[in-house]
C-alpha cells in the first residue's frame, strides 16, 4: 500500500476512534467519579465516544490542527522531501474524505484565510540511534485545550515546587476551557522552544507509560493528584476527574534556566503511530 | 431534569434553576464569532438583523462536514468566552437563551439576570452525540463564513446544564477563576 493511503487511513480511524488506552482510561473515570455533575458529564463523554465509533461522524467538530513527530533510525532509509510529501497527502486526504473540519488559516494576523485542506501539518523530526525503523506519531490538536498550553521559565532553583507550581497554576486558569478531564504533557528544560515540544512529546505517550526515571516517575503520580485536588471537574463542572494523564520529559538545560511547558490536550485525546520497518526514501518499496 | 421547547412560552424560561440539566427540543439558531461581529456591525448602523431573537436560542457552534446521510457533521460548543463582547448588547435585542461552553464575563451574567434569559452549557467535546440531535439543518444567512455560517437546527433531545437562571443565579464554573 502507498504510504500515504496508510496514513490517511490512520488519521480517519482517530478522528472518530479513541486509542485503547485512552477509552479505557475515560471509562474507568466514570466508575470513580462521586459527583453528580461529574459522572452526567462523563456519561455524555462515553455516549458521544459510542455513537462516532459507530458512525461516520468524527468525535468532535473541531478536529485539531495535525500534529506530527517522526522518529528516524539511524540505520533507516530516509528522504525528508519524500516522507513530507506522503505525510501531507495523507493528511489531505483524511481531512477531505473522513469529514474533518477544516480548521486551519493560512496566515495567522491578517488575511486568516482557510487553508481548506487542513493543511500544513506542523512535523517534528527526532534521530533514533540503534533502529532501522521509521514511527510516525500523530496527535490531532485541538485548539480549545491548546489554548490553555504555555511556557513558563522559572528560576532555576525553585525545584520539583516549582515545577509543581507552574503546571498547577496553568490548570487553574485552564478551569473548564480544555474540555477536562485532560491528558496531559510536561516539558522541562532545554530551552524554551525545546520544552514546548518536549510537553508534546509526552502527550504522545501512552497512558499506561511512566518515566523511566524514578523520580520523574513519582512527579508525574503528584502532579494528577495534585490536579485533580483542584476539583475543577469533567466539564469544569465539578468532580474527582480532572486530569487522567501526565506525562514528563526532560532534556539538559541552561545553569540559569529552567523551563517549564504544559500542553494540554481535551479528554478527547485523539492518536495514531505508524512504524515504516526499514524506513521510507520514496524510491525502495516499503512494507507498511 | 427540565425540559425546554424553543421558540420558548413566556414564563418558561424562569422555571430552570442553575445546575438543572436542561434538554432541548425545536428551533435554535447557531452563530459564532463572525455571525456575532456581524450582528454588531448592523446594530451600530441602526439596521436590521436577517433573524427575530424573540423567543428564540442562539448556540455557539461551527460544525464539521456532514457525511452521507447526515444532516450535519459533529457540532459541539466552541467556547462562549469570545461572545462576551456582544452578548449584552444581543440580550438588549431580545435574545435570550445561549448555548455554549465554559465561564461567561461579569457583564454577561448581569446581562443574563436584567433580561431574565438562560446560559446553557452544552458537553464539550462531544460533537457527534449532538450531529445525532439534529433532524434538520439550513443556511439562514452568510454561506461564505462556511463553518461560521448563520443556521438553523431543528433539534431533538439535545443535552444542556444550566449555567446562569433567569434570576443571576449561577453555577461556580459560569465564573473566570
Amino acid at each position: 500500500m502507498e504510504l500515504s493511503k496508510s496514513i490517511e487511513d490512520v488519521l480517519s480511524k482517530a478522528v472518530r476512534i479513541l486509542p485503547d488506552d485512552v477509552e479505557k482510561a475515560i471509562r474507568e473515570a466514570l466508575k470513580s467519579e462521586r459527583d453528580s455533575k461529574g459522572r452526567l458529564v462523563l456519561e455524555k463523554i462515553v455516549q458521544n465516544i459510542e455513537v462516532s465509533s459507530s458512525t461516520t461522524l468524527p468525535l468532535c467538530q473541531d478536529c485539531g490542527m495535525f500534529y506530527v513527530w517522526v522518529e528516524v533510525g539511524d540505520r533507516a532509509r530516509f528522504s525528508m522531501s519524500a516522507l513530507e510529501d506522503e505525510i501531507y497527502k495523507g493528511c489531505e486526504n483524511a481531512a477531505k474524505n473522513a469529514f474533518y473540519r477544516k480548521s486551519i488559516v493560512n496566515e495567522p494576523v491578517f488575511e486568516r484565510d482557510n487553508s481548506k485542506t487542513n493543511l500544513p501539518p506542523v512535523i517534528n523530526y527526532e534521530l533514533k540511534r540503534g533502529s532501522s525503523d521509521i514511527s510516525i506519531h500523530f496527535l490531532l490538536k485541538g485548539f480549545g485545550s491548546e489554548n490553555c498550553s504555555s511556557v513558563r521559565m522559572i528560576n532555576p532553583t525553585a525545584g520539583e515546587e516549582g515545577v509543581v507550581n507552574a503546571v498547577l497554576d496553568m490548570m487553574k486558569k485552564a478551569g473548564g476551557k480544555p474540555c477536562p478531564p485532560v491528558f496531559l504533557g510536561v516539558g522541562i528544560g532545554g530551552t524554551m522552544d525545546r520544552a514546548a515540544m518536549l510537553s508534546k512529546k509526552a502527550l504522545m505517550r501512552d497512558v499506561d507509560s511512566f518515566n523511566p526515571d524514578k523520580r520523574y516517575h513519582l512527579l508525574e503520580e503528584r502532579l494528577i493528584r495534585e490536579i485533580n485536588a483542584l476539583g475543577i471537574g469533567p466539564g469544569g463542572l465539578g468532580g474527582d476527574n480532572t486530569c487522567l494523564s501526565v506525562k514528563i520529559e526532560t532534556a539538559p538545560t541552561h545553569i540559569a534556566g529552567l523551563p517549564v511547558s504544559l500542553s494540554v490536550n481535551c479528554w478527547a485525546d485523539r492518536k495514531a503511530t505508524l512504524i515504516i520497518p526499514g524506513g521510507y526514501d520514496g524510491i525502495s518499496s516499503s512494507t507498511i | 431534569m427540565a425540559f425546554l421547547h424553543l421558540p420558548f412560552e413566556e414564563k418558561e424560561l424562569e422555571k430552570i434553576n442553575a445546575g438543572d440539566e436542561v434538554i432541548l427540543s425545536g428551533k435554535l439558531y447557531v452563530g459564532r464569532d463572525q455571525v456575532h461581529l456581524r450582528f454588531k456591525e448592523l446594530l451600530d448602523k441602526g439596521e436590521k438583523l436577517p433573524i427575530d431573537f424573540m423567543g428564540n436560542g442562539i448556540y455557539y457552534m461551527g460544525p464539521s462536514p456532514a457525511p452521507d446521510g447526515y444532516e450535519i457533521g459533529a457540532c459541539g460548543p466552541t467556547t462562549s468566552q469570545r461572545m462576551d463582547p456582544f452578548s449584552p448588547l444581543m440580550l438588549s435585542k431580545g435574545l435570550r437563551v445561549m448555548v455554549g461552553k465554559g465561564p461567561r464575563a461579569k457583564a454577561v451574567i448581569e446581562a443574563v439576570k436584567d433580561y431574565h434569559g438562560l446560559y446553557l452549557q452544552a458537553f464539550g467535546g462531544c460533537g457527534a452525540l449532538y450531529a445525532s440531535c439534529v433532524r434538520k439543518k439550513s443556511v439562514v444567512a452568510y454561506p461564505e463564513l462556511g463553518p461560521e455560517a448563520l443556521l438553523l437546527l431543528e433539534i431533538e433531545n439535545f443535552p444542556t446544564i444550566c449555567m446562569i437562571d433567569s434570576r443571576g443565579n449561577y453555577l461556580p464554573s459560569a465564573v473566570f477563576v
